[in-house]
């Protein structure tokens, strides 16, 4: 049941992202990014990371692509223009990334991978309640350093964005 | 054929697809009579009577709505961005009604399913309606629209921060992300009882995000003439007025699953869906009140309000809720 | 009732590269900032998921946290990256990279 499901999502997020890439107008292309983050979450639902998955629509598809889109707006971006030499670009990129990925798939599949140890599906604890047991015992120090660079972040942001006038200290 | 009948997995998503579309068809009619409900009691709070004449008390006004609206000549702006201009009402209505996949009418028969995150899919659908208004505010090419889908978003997100925090204080006191542990939990005490602040800054958060006054500022009519939704007519109009009271619905059973109780009270447990609908009734009763008693909230009172007002407080209740659990476990 | 693990570790791990591998194109091959990057948080993503998929596959929830971080500081990048490109919009006019070489020669 879960393999089908794997396939369509997974197929959706290929697509996706390959149009996200491809797209000439900015606002689309972000879109078709949203809808591969929703995959994604997709994906990450039927592998059993369910807080990832709704964290993963509630930071990516929501918040950062919200921002991305608002910036697009703003600049008012219109469609791409290309040029010949970005074309044969393309064109080359596109069959170095085809015998890459040929590559790839044949190496993964000829090897025998192990099968790992067994998973014992217990989940007496939900996935949500031990991932935050980890954050706060193993992953305490990480965790609080997150913080620092979200505030770093935000200052950050703050004095890039707001120019010449009142930005720069003397 | 019959094999397939016998796989528990099956099982579980053929009874959930039904559950959905009767959920799905009882959400609709609800939608259709809290139109009519609103303005009935817009009108007796404005000392008048509000719609009396099609069908007995008015009671097919909005079959009679809907019709006019079906009818309506449906007009696209010449330079609009053609697929997202489609695109934008069904984003307003879809993350709405996923909501009601995890909300619990009752106890385990009655839900459609047990997800053990279920409060942070309600905050992913919340995020996700952020980009209905603002991809309908540009792609309509219209500088009205496009103020109101920017000023709209921006009060989405803020307000979103406020709301999920509030809803932290619930989750410590649960221990559980799954809506039906939460209403489980509330067996002996509401937890309205318990975080009565949380509550009322969910309300005010839940009013600034589904864009109901006092913070309907991007649809304000008579200052940015429909705000977001100018250029949209007939059927796609339609689908935001739908997509704003499902979402309505879908915030305030929410509110009745946090705070109020879900599907408790007395009697048996199969009641508990009547329960469920009475409060989910008198939340909805509230919210047109505040509708039609508040005078609308500036742009910069609001921005204010959502960031220097109910941010601060949310946290506070947070680090307050959590000493009082700690003292009372280990004190 | 869990459902058994029936997604092979050789899959999602083919999905992550090859998600990966359409990130690298979309930098190498886009002349638009912002798309490029889209592709780098394509990047990024193709990362979280083999780090889901191990998580998965070796019952352990330490990538699930290393996620975590992951989408943390790519939040923090995107903003300050897209204050910058902001800001090079308003001194140049533009967001193709092409035109940005004020330092050439």
């Amino acid at each position: 049941m879960t393999a089908p499901l794997f396939l369509v999502f997974g197929l959706l997020l290929i697509l996706s992202a390959l149009m996200t890439i491809l797209h000439r107008n900015p606002i689309t292309s972000a879109l078709f990014l949203v809808l591969s983050f929703c995959s994604l979450a997709g994906i990450y639902l039927l592998l059993r990371a369910e807080f990832l998955a709704m964290v993963q629509i509630i930071v990516y598809a929501g918040a950062i692509m919200v921002l991305f889109l608002f910036v697009i707006m703003y600049l008012n971006l219109k469609h791409d223009v290309e040029t010949g030499v970005q074309i044969a670009v393309r064109r080359g990129v596109g069959w170095l990334l085809a015998i890459t990925v040929g590559a790839l798939v044949v190496a993964l599949f000829q090897r025998q991978w192990a099968p790992g140890p067994v998973v014992g599906l217990t989940d007496a604890t939900g996935n949500t309640e031990a991932i935050g047991k980890l954050l706060y015992s193993r992953y305490l120090f990480p965790f609080e350093l997150t913080s620092i660079i979200l505030l770093a972040a935000m200052i950050g942001v703050i004095v890039i964005g707001k120019g010449r006038q009142g930005g720069t200290i003397e | 054929m019959l094999e397939i009948w016998n796989d528990p997995t099956f099982q579980i998503g053929f009874w959930a697809v039904v559950k959905a579309g009767l959920i799905l068809f009882i959400m609709l009619t609800l939608v259709s009579y809290l139109i009519y409900a609103e303005r009935k009691i817009c009108g007796h709070i404005q000392a008048r009577t509000g719609p009396n004449r099609v069908g007995p008390l008015g009671l097919l006004q909005p079959a009679a709505d809907v019709l006019k609206l079906f009818f309506k000549e449906e007009f696209i702006p010449a330079e609009a961005n053609k697929v997202i201009f489609h695109l934008a009402p069904v984003l307003a209505v879809v993350p709405a009604i996923v909501v009601f996949a995890v909300i619990p009418w009752g106890p385990p028969p009655f839900l459609v399913a047990d997800v053990n995150v279920g409060l942070l899919v309600f905050l992913a659908m919340s995020s996700i309606g952020v980009y209905a208004i603002t991809l309908a505010g540009w792609s309509s090419n219209n500088k009205y629209a496009l103020l109101g889908g920017l000023r709209s978003s921006a009060q989405m997100i803020s307000y979103e921060l406020a709301m999920g925090l509030s809803t932290i204080g619930v989750l410590l006191l649960a221990g559980s992300l799954s809506l039906v542990s939460i209403v489980e939990a509330q067996q002996k005490v509401w937890f309205v009882v318990f975080q009565p602040v949380a509550f009322v800054i969910f309300l005010i958060t839940a009013l600034a995000e589904t864009n109901r006054a006092p913070f309907d500022l991007p649809e304000a009519e008579g200052e940015l003439v429909a705000g977001f939704h100018t250029e949209y007519s007939s059927m796609k109009w339609a689908l935001f007025f739908l997509g704003e009271y499902m979402n309505m619905l879908a915030i305030c059973s929410i509110a009745v699953t946090l705070f109020l109780g879900g599907w408790l009270g007395p009697g048996p447990s199969y009641l508990g869906p009547l329960w469920f609908l009475a409060k989910l009734m008198v939340l909805i009763f509230v919210f047109i009140w505040i509708r039609w008693t508040y005078p609308r909230l500036r742009y910069d009172q609001l921005m204010n309000l959502g960031w220097k007002v109910l941010l601060p407080v949310s946290l506070a209740n947070i680090v307050l809720t959590s000493i009082v659990i700690w003292w009372r476990t280990n004190g | 009732m869990s459902l058994p693990n029936d997604i092979p570790l050789a899959w999602a791990l083919a999905l992550s590269g090859l998600l990966f591998l359409i990130g690298v194109a979309g930098v190498l091959v886009r002349r638009n900032a912002l798309i490029i990057f889209m592709a780098i948080e394509l990047m990024l993503n193709a990362a979280n998921l083999a780090f889901v998929a191990f998580a998965r596959t070796l019952n352990s929830l330490d990538g699930q946290v290393f996620v975590f971080f992951v989408m943390t500081v790519a939040a923090a990048e995107v903003a300050v990256g897209l204050a910058i490109i902001v800001n090079l919009f308003r001194l140049r006019e533009s967001v193709f990279v092409d035109e940005v070489n004020l330092l050439k020669e």
